[in-house]
């Protein structure tokens, strides 16, 4: 579905991206793991443009999407939930989920969606009317999570979604992404939390400063002694 | 309540407004005729304001630059040919405006397509600015406008300015601009496009991996802003029938903006509220200026005394309600019928206590 090759991307003078690979196919799970300023989230954040590349073509079903503006890339159904619980805090967890459907026009499809994605975090129903600010941690992550899926994206990037969230979420946040997975939404997911990414991902890439320096599928990288020693502190 | 019913309400309330108006421009004197049209360009200026600022979060500081296009146009275009020649003695004026002459309503939406247009030259670069930059750009901008004002007198009269401008503002016109950008600010905000906005003050990252286009959203709204500035800016000068380039300092600007903040930023119904507010507590604070004594303490004449009491008074609202007098809250039918129903129902239990 999503195909990177050689991506080279720059911060000023700091080669942040030296010459990525990878695939993303259909209806699976990927991951990309790493340690901090490995350049996780700045693949991300190119894929949808939001950081320009260099060098190297980013392709979506076989059409270049490189640099193009983001809002074309939200209409090709890539969504990409931003590190941190970016919510929108003085607006209604209502008016968050609307303004996630904003390059939608089709308000019968949009009020289905809202019904959907409050089955999948029931959670939120409850809290409707309240203000994205005054939600807990969790329940913020499950809200950008929720804004994300009202674009209808095919393709669903996930930023770090288990930062700084007590072990039971992370737990809960994982069981969402294998629900969403299950609805034939295909995942990308950038972490740090290692051992819990690998086990939900069909396959996983390592980065290293800019770099993808180990692939395997998720049960193989689990295994990889290399792996074990640098994040799973074995 | 339906939407059917709040619209009915609103017609109502829009035709006793209109009785209202006919009846202040035929029997109040001069002094409280333009404390009322001052206030209710304010409430242009400010609704405005709240649009750039307090809806799509960007600090823009560029109004009375804005108002000063849009009073120079008016002025412009409104005056007859033979009295702008008679006028202009230091630099004769440069065409076309020596020989066009429009009506007051084509004057104003011209005014506002001008100022629009700057908003659209300096909002393209200014916009990638945030935050306190984006101020201080905004700042400059309207300084620079002007001091050209100053500089050109073939077009301004430089600083001796243009005088005899004739007074077609009247409480019609000023009051009828103000409901129109309430009518269209409140439209907008409502729309999806107003929710891009309000997204883009919330967080521009969150709101651009939604899909917003950033600095589309950013630069309609500033120049849509700008446009009623230039409309609010042609209506001031053909209200005090004199400008000049020190009429539109930076203070006009600070004036707007303080406006937008003691209402509530986000809340058009607390912009208007602030805006009559503003106006007329300055007015009754001159009392405080002619000097007046507390028992045997006597405080004499001090001018910009009531500066002086109207920032004390600001800071405390600063300090005591940051979100301004309204907050986000916003005036609907329903919610004034909640009210009244919470005391009325209120009033009953503490009686019967049945109900």
């Amino acid at each position: 579905m999503l195909k990177i090759e050689n991506l080279h991307v720059y911060f000023g003078g700091i080669h942040a991206l030296k010459g990525i690979n990878f695939d993303v196919p259909e209806g699976k799970i990927i991951t990309l793991i790493g340690a901090n300023g490995a350049g996780k989230s700045t693949t991300l954040r190119t894929i949808c443009s939001l950081v320009k590349a260099r060098n190297g073509k980013i392709k979506l079903k076989d059409e270049e999407i490189t640099n193009i503006a983001p809002e074309l890339i939200v209409k090709r159904g890539v969504a990409l939930i931003p590190e941190g619980r970016k919510i929108f805090p003085n607006l209604t967890v209502r008016e968050n989920l609307e303004i996630g459907a904003f390059i939608r026009s089709d308000r019968e499809g949009i009020t289905k969606d809202r019904e959907w994605v409050c089955e999948l975090f029931p959670r939120l129903k409850e809290r409707l009317w309240q203000k994205g600010g005054t939600l807990s941690g969790g329940e913020q992550q499950m809200l950008a999570v929720a804004r994300g899926l009202m674009s209808r994206p095919k393709l669903l990037m996930l930023d770090e979604p288990s930062l700084g969230l007590a072990p039971l979420l992370v737990k809960e946040i994982f069981e969402i992404i294998q629900r969403i997975h299950e609805e034939g939404i295909t995942v990308l997911l950038v972490e740090q939390n290692a051992f819990a990414a690998l086990k939900i991902a069909d396959y996983a890439y390592v980065l290293e400063t800019g770099r993808v320096v180990l692939q395997g599928t998720g049960q193989e990288l689990l295994g990889n002694d290399q792996v074990k020693k640098a994040y799973l502190g074995e | 309540m339906g939407k059917k019913k709040e619209a009915r309400y609103t017609i109502l309330a829009l035709i006793a407004l209109a009785i209202l108006v006919y009846f202040a421009q035929n029997n109040l004197d001069d002094y409280k005729l333009r404390i009322l049209n001052i206030s209710a360009i304010y409430v242009t200026l400010g609704v405005s304001l709240n649009l750039i600022f307090g809806f799509t979060g960007q600090f823009s500081l560029g109004h009375a630059g804005f108002m000063a296009i849009g009073a120079y146009v008016t002025t412009l275009l409104v005056l007859p040919p033979w009295y702008k020649e008679m006028i202009f003695i230091i630099k004769p004026l440069i065409w076309p405006f020596t020989i066009i002459q429009a009506p007051f309503l084509i004057a104003l939406i011209i005014s506002g397509i001008f100022a629009a247009g700057a908003a659209l030259l300096i909002g393209l670069p200014v916009l990638r600015l945030k935050g306190d930059y984006l101020g201080i750009a905004t700042l400059g901008f309207a300084e620079i406008i002007r001091i050209i004002a100053n500089n050109i007198p073939q077009v301004t009269n430089g600083a001796l300015g243009i005088k005899g401008i004739p007074e077609f503002t009247n409480l019609y016109w000023s009051v009828g601009v103000a409901i129109f950008t309430i009518y269209i600010v409140r439209g907008l905000i409502s729309s999806s496009y107003g929710r891009a906005l309000m997204a883009i003050r919330e967080n521009e990252i969150a709101a651009e991996a939604i899909g917003v286009n950033l600095t589309y959203h950013k630069v309609m709204s500033f120049t849509l802003s700008a446009f009623f500035a230039g409309v609010a800016g042609g209506l001031f000068a053909c209200l005090i029938s004199t400008i000049d380039p020190k009429a539109f300092m930076f203070t006009m600007s600070y004036n707007i903006l303080l406006v937008v903040v003691l209402g509530g930023m986000g809340s058009i119904t607390g912009t208007v509220l602030a805006a009559f507010f503003y106006n007329f507590f300055l007015e009754y604070l001159r009392s405080v200026e002619a000097g007046f004594s507390i028992g045997p303490l006597t405080i004499p004449e001090i001018p910009g005394l009531r500066m002086v009491t109207f920032s004390i008074l600001l800071l405390l609202v600063i300090i005591f309600r940051q979100q301004g007098l309204l907050g986000g809250w916003e005036f609907s039918w329903s919610r004034l019928i909640n009210i009244i129903k919470k005391i009325f129902f209120h009033q009953r239990a503490t009686e019967g206590g049945n109900g």
